[in-house]
C-alpha cells in the first residue's frame, strides 16, 4: 500500500524510481472494487445521516412510534438468503468451479426481488391500516428509509440483471467473476444496513 | 545497467479511438474533452449567476430605478446567484473542470479509470443545470428563500418560488449530487490506482492533492445535502413534517406539525461548511503550483502543505455549527464549535505562510498567472482574518446576517477562488489550447478584477459594522443606518458593474488567442510537473503517445543548484540530469 508506505518520504531528497517495474496502485484490488468500497462509505454516510435525523426527530413530542408488521421478519429472511447465495456463488467462482454458479447467482437475484416484493406488500398493508406517510414522522421515516434501501437494492439488481443476461446468452461464469464479487460485497453491505434499520425501526 | 523501459507496461486499458465529430466532442470519453464540457457549462452557469448579481446590485445601488426588479425578483436573484456560484460554478469547475483535465495528466495516466462513468457524469451535470434553469420559466419562478433554503420560510406563500421553484431547485441539487458522485469516484480511484511508475502519492503536485481531498469531502459531504433535499421534498410534496413545524400561513394553519427547522440547518451546514473547502482546497492546490513555477522555486514545505490539506479536510466536518450561532444553541455547543473553527485556522494560516515563503528570494517572473496568484494571497488573508472574527461567538452575534458576513465569504470564497481560476486558466491555457494569450490584456484584466473586487467588498465590511443586514430589498428608514450608507451602496454597485463588464477582457482574450494567438511552446513557463511533458500540445487522445512516462522525482525541482536548467522535469532520470559540468564539457569540445 504505497500511500502509507511513503507518507514520511522527503520527496525533495529521494530521486529515482520508487517501486518496481510496473506502475503500482494504492490497492491491489480491481479498480471497480476500490470504487465500490468508496461508494459504500458514501452510502453509509447517507444512511447514517438519516439515522441521526431519525433520532433527533424522535425526541419531539408529536412522535408516535409505529409498530412494524411481523412480515418484516420474513422479508429479512429473504434478504439473508439472497446474501448467502451470492456468497456461495462467489466462493465457487473463486475456486474456479462452474457447477451451481448459475443456480446460486440467479437464486440470489430472485430472492432479492422477492425481498423487494415483500417490502412493497408491507408498505401496502401499512397504508391500508391507516399508517399514512404524512400522518406521523415515524411513518414518514419508515417509508423514507425502507424506500431508500430498496432503491439501493434495485441499483444492485440492475448490475445483476446485466450479468444474468451475459450468462443466459452463452457467457461463462468466469466472465462475470468480477461482477459476482462486487454484487456479493454490495449485498452484504445492504444486508447490514437493513439489519441496522430494522433494529432501529422496530425498537423505537 | 541502464534500465530498459517496457514498451507495453501501460495499464491494461483499451483505448477507444473516436472518429466522428460527435464521438470526439459530444459523446466523448476523453477526460480532456469532458473537462472542457464541464468547465464550459460551469462558466456558462456562472455568467448567469453574475448577471443576476448585477441586477440585484442595481436595486441596492439605485433603488427603484429598474422597475422590473421587484422584491420577489430581488430575492430570487440573490438566491439563485448564491446557489449557482457555490455549487454549479465553483464546485463543478474545480472538480469537473480542473479535476478532469489535470488528474490524468499529472498522474501520468491515459485517462480516468472509468471513462464511461466520467462521460455520464458530465451529462447528468447538464441535466441538473437544465432543471435549475427551468425553474426560471415555471409559474412562480425560481425559489427566493436564500441560498441556504431554510424551511419553513422557503416553503411558505410569502416566499417567491415556494411552489415549483423550490421543488426544481431541490431536484436539481439531487441530480447534481449524482453527477458529482460519479465524477468523484472516478477522480479518487484514478489518483489512487492510476499513477504512473515511480509516482508516489508524496510526489504528486499539490494540485492533485487539493482536488483529491476536496473530492473526498464532496463524496462525504454531499450526502448531507441529498438527505436534506429529499426530506424537504417529502415535506413539500407528500405533506410530511420532517422540518416543517406547525405554522399558520396567512391566517390558515398548515397541515404540518412538529417538524424541526433546526434539524435542516444542521444537515445543511454539515454539507455547507465542507462545501466551502471543496472549493477552497482545489484552489489552494492550483495556486501552490502556479506560485512555485513562476517563482522558480520549489513549494515551501511540501509535506506540511499536504498534511495541511488533509487536516483542513478532516476538520472541516466538525465546524459546521459556526453558521448557526444565532440559532439559539447551548453555550457549550457554541464554545465547542468556536474552538474547532479557530483550530482550522491553524493549518490554513500555515499554508499562507508557505506560499509567502515560496516567494521569498524566488526568481519571480511576473507573468499574468503570477499576478492572479499573488492577488489571491492578498484576498485570502483578508477573508481568512474576518473568518476569525466570525468564528468567535460573541463577535459573531452582532455581525451575523449582516454585510460583514457577506464581505467575509466573498473575499474568501468568491474573489479568492475566482482569482485562482483565472491564474490557473492563464497558466494552463498554452497547454490546453496550444496558443499563447495576450499578456497585456491579461494583466489589465487582473487589475480591473483585483482592484474592482476590493472596491466592492472592502466597503461591505464597514456596512456590516453599521449593522446593515444582508438579503434586504430596501433598507427603509432605520435610525442606526445613516443615509450615507446608501452612497456606499451606490459605489459598490458601480464597482460591481465595472468588474462584471471587465470580464469581457478575459473571454475576448481567450477567444481571440484561440485563433490568432502565437503558437505556444510545449512548456512555456518551464514547469517540472508531468502535464507539461506530453509529446503533443495540446495533449492528444491517450495523452502519452506510445508509452507512459516514468517519474524519477517530485514535481518541484526548480533552480536546483548545479543543474543546467532552472527546472528538471519529473520524468528526467536522476543520472541523466544535464548539469553545468556537462555543458562545460560540451563547450570544451566545441572549442
Ligand atoms: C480561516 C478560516 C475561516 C473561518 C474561521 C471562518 C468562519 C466563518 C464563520 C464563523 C461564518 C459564519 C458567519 C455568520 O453567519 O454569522 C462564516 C461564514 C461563511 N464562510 Fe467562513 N470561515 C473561514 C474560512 C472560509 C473559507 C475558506 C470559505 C470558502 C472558501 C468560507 C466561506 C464562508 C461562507 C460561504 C460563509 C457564509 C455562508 C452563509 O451564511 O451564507 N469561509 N465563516
Ligand atoms: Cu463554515
Amino acid at each position: 500500500m504505497s500511500i502509507f508506505k511513503n507518507v514520511t518520504d522527503k520527496p525533495w531528497e529521494r530521486k529515482g524510481v520508487i517501486g518496481g517495474l510496473e506502475a503500482e496502485g494504492a490497492f491491489e484490488s480491481p479498480n471497480e472494487k476500490v470504487a465500490l468500497s468508496i461508494f459504500l462509505v458514501v452510502a453509509s454516510v447517507v444512511f447514517s445521516l438519516f439515522t441521526v435525523g431519525y433520532i433527533l426527530r424522535m425526541e419531539l413530542p408529536d412522535w408516535r412510534p409505529l409498530s412494524e408488521p411481523a412480515q418484516l421478519w420474513f422479508n429479512t429472511a429473504l434478504l439473508v438468503v439472497s446474501s448467502i447465495l451470492f456468497q456461495w456463488a462467489r466462493n465457487i467462482t473463486k475456486d474456479d468451479g462452474e457447477k451451481n454458479v448459475r443456480v446460486a447467482f440467479f437464486g440470489a437475484g430472485v430472492f432479492a426481488i422477492l425481498f423487494i416484493a415483500g417490502q412493497v406488500i408491507t408498505w401496502n398493508s401499512l397504508q391500508s391500516a391507516g399508517y399514512f406517510i404524512a400522518s406521523n414522522p415515524a411513518n414518514a421515516f419508515y417509508y423514507l428509509m425502507t424506500g431508500l434501501h430498496a432503491i439501493h437494492l434495485l441499483g444492485g439488481l440492475w448490475v445483476w440483471s446485466k450479468s444474468s443476461i451475459t450468462l443466459l446468452s452463452g457467457g461463462q461464469p468466469k466472465d462475470i467473476k468480477l461482477s459476482i464479487e462486487l454484487c456479493t460485497l454490495y449485498w452484504h453491505f445492504l444486508l447490514i444496513v437493513w439489519l441496522v434499520l430494522f433494529a432501529l425501526l422496530s425498537n423505537t | 545497467m541502464a534500465y530498459v523501459p517496457l514498451a507495453d507496461q501501460d495499464h491494461e486499458m483499451e483505448m477507444h479511438h473516436p472518429h466522428s465529430f460527435v464521438e470526439k466532442y459530444v459523446w466523448s470519453q476523453d477526460h480532456k474533452v469532458i473537462a472542457i464540457q464541464y468547465g464550459g457549462l460551469a462558466v456558462f452557469t456562472g455568467i448567469v449567476g453574475l448577471v443576476l448579481s448585477l441586477l440585484f446590485r442595481m436595486q441596492l445601488g439605485f433603488p427603484d430605478t429598474a422597475t422590473f426588479i421587484d422584491p420577489n425578483f430581488y430575492y430570487q436573484a440573490v438566491t439563485m446567484h448564491g446557489m449557482i456560484m457555490v455549487v454549479y460554478l465553483l464546485t463543478a469547475l474545480f472538480l469537473g473542470g480542473f479535476g478532469n483535465y489535470m488528474i490524468p495528466l499529472m498522474c501520468g495516466a491515459r485517462d480516468m479509470v472509468f471513462p464511461f462513468l466520467n462521460m455520464l457524469s458530465v451529462w447528468v451535470f447538464l441535466l441538473s443545470v437544465i432543471i435549475l434553469m427551468a425553474s426560471f420559466f415555471v409559474s412562480g419562478g425560481p425559489t427566493g428563500g436564500g441560498w441556504t433554503l431554510y424551511p419553513p420560510q422557503t416553503n411558505l406563500a410569502g416566499t417567491p418560488g415556494h411552489d415549483m421553484g423550490i421543488v426544481l431547485m431541490l431536484i436539481s441539487l439531487a441530480v447534481f449530487i449524482v453527477a458529482a458522485t460519479m465524477g468523484g469516484l472516478n477522480y479518487v480511484v484514478t489518483v489512487l490506482q492510476y499513477r504512473c511508475r515511480g509516482l508516489t502519492m508524496m510526489r504528486l503536485p499539490l494540485t492533485v492533492w487539493g482536488i483529491f481531498v476536496a473530492t473526498l469531502l464532496a463524496l462525504f459531504a454531499f450526502p448531507a445535502l441529498l438527505v436534506s433535499a429529499v426530506m424537504m421534498l417529502f415535506d413539500i410534496l407528500l405533506g410530511t413534517s420532517f422540518f416543517m413545524p406547525a405554522i399558520i400561513e396567512s391566517g390558515t394553519p398548515l397541515d404540518h406539525n412538529g417538524g424541526s427547522p433546526i434539524l435542516f440547518q444542521h444537515l445543511f451546514w454539515f454539507f455547507g461548511h465542507p462545501e466551502v473547502y471543496i472549493v477552497a482546497l482545489p484552489a489552494f492546490g492550483l495556486v501552490s503550483d502556479v506560485l512555485s513555477v513562476h517563482a522558480r522555486k520549489n513549494i515551501f514545505g511540501y509535506r506540511m502543505m499536504v498534511w495541511a490539506i488533509i487536516a483542513i479536510g478532516g476538520l472541516s466536518f466538525i465546524v459546521w455549527a459556526h453558521h448557526m450561532y444565532v440559532s439559539g444553541m447551548h453555550p457549550y455547543f457554541g464554545f465547542f464549535f468556536a474552538t474547532t473553527t479557530l483550530i482550522i485556522a491553524v493549518p490554513t494560516a500555515l499554508k499562507v505562510y508557505n506560499w509567502i515563503l515560496t516567494l521569498w528570494e524566488g526568481d519571480i517572473r511576473m507573468n499574468a498567472p503570477m499576478y492572479f496568484a499573488i492577488g489571491f494571497i492578498f484576498t485570502f488573508i483578508h477573508g481568512g482574518i474576518t473568518g476569525l472574527f466570525l468564528g468567535n461567538v460573541v463577535i459573531d452575534l452582532p455581525l451575523s446576517d449582516s454585510y460583514f458576513v457577506v464581505a467575509h465569504f466573498h473575499m474568501v470564497m468568491g474573489v479568492s477562488p475566482v482569482l485562482v481560476v483565472f491564474a490557473a486558466i492563464y497558466h494552463w491555457y498554452p497547454k490546453i489550447s496550444g496558443r499563447m494569450f495576450h499578456e497585456g490584456v491579461a494583466k489589465l484584466h487582473f487589475w480591473c478584477t483585483f482592484l474592482g473586487t476590493y472596491f466592492i467588498y472592502l466597503p461591505m465590511h464597514y456596512l456590516g459594522f453599521l449593522g446593515v443586514p444582508r438579503r434586504y430589498y430596501a433598507l427603509g428608514t432605520t435610525d442606526f443606518i445613516p443615509a450615507s450608507a446608501q452612497d456606499l451602496n451606490t459605489t459598490i454597485t458601480v464597482a460591481a458593474l465595472f468588474v462584471g463588464v471587465s470580464q469581457i477582457l478575459f473571454f475576448a482574450n481567450l477567444l481571440w488567442s484561440l485563433r490568432y494567438g502565437p503558437k505556444a511552446d510545449p512548456n512555456p513557463w518551464g514547469a517540472a510537473s508531468l502535464e507539461w511533458q506530453t509529446p503533443d500540445t495540446p495533449p492528444s487522445h491517450g495523452n502519452w503517445g506510445d508509452s507512459l512516462p516514468t517519474v524519477y522525482r517530485w514535481a518541484y525541482d526548480y533552480s536546483v543548484p548545479g543543474a543546467a536548467q532552472d527546472f528538471i522535469p519529473q520524468n528526467t532520470p536522476e543520472n541523466e540530469e544535464p548539469t553545468m559540468d556537462d555543458q562545460n564539457v560540451d563547450m570544451d569540445k566545441e572549442a
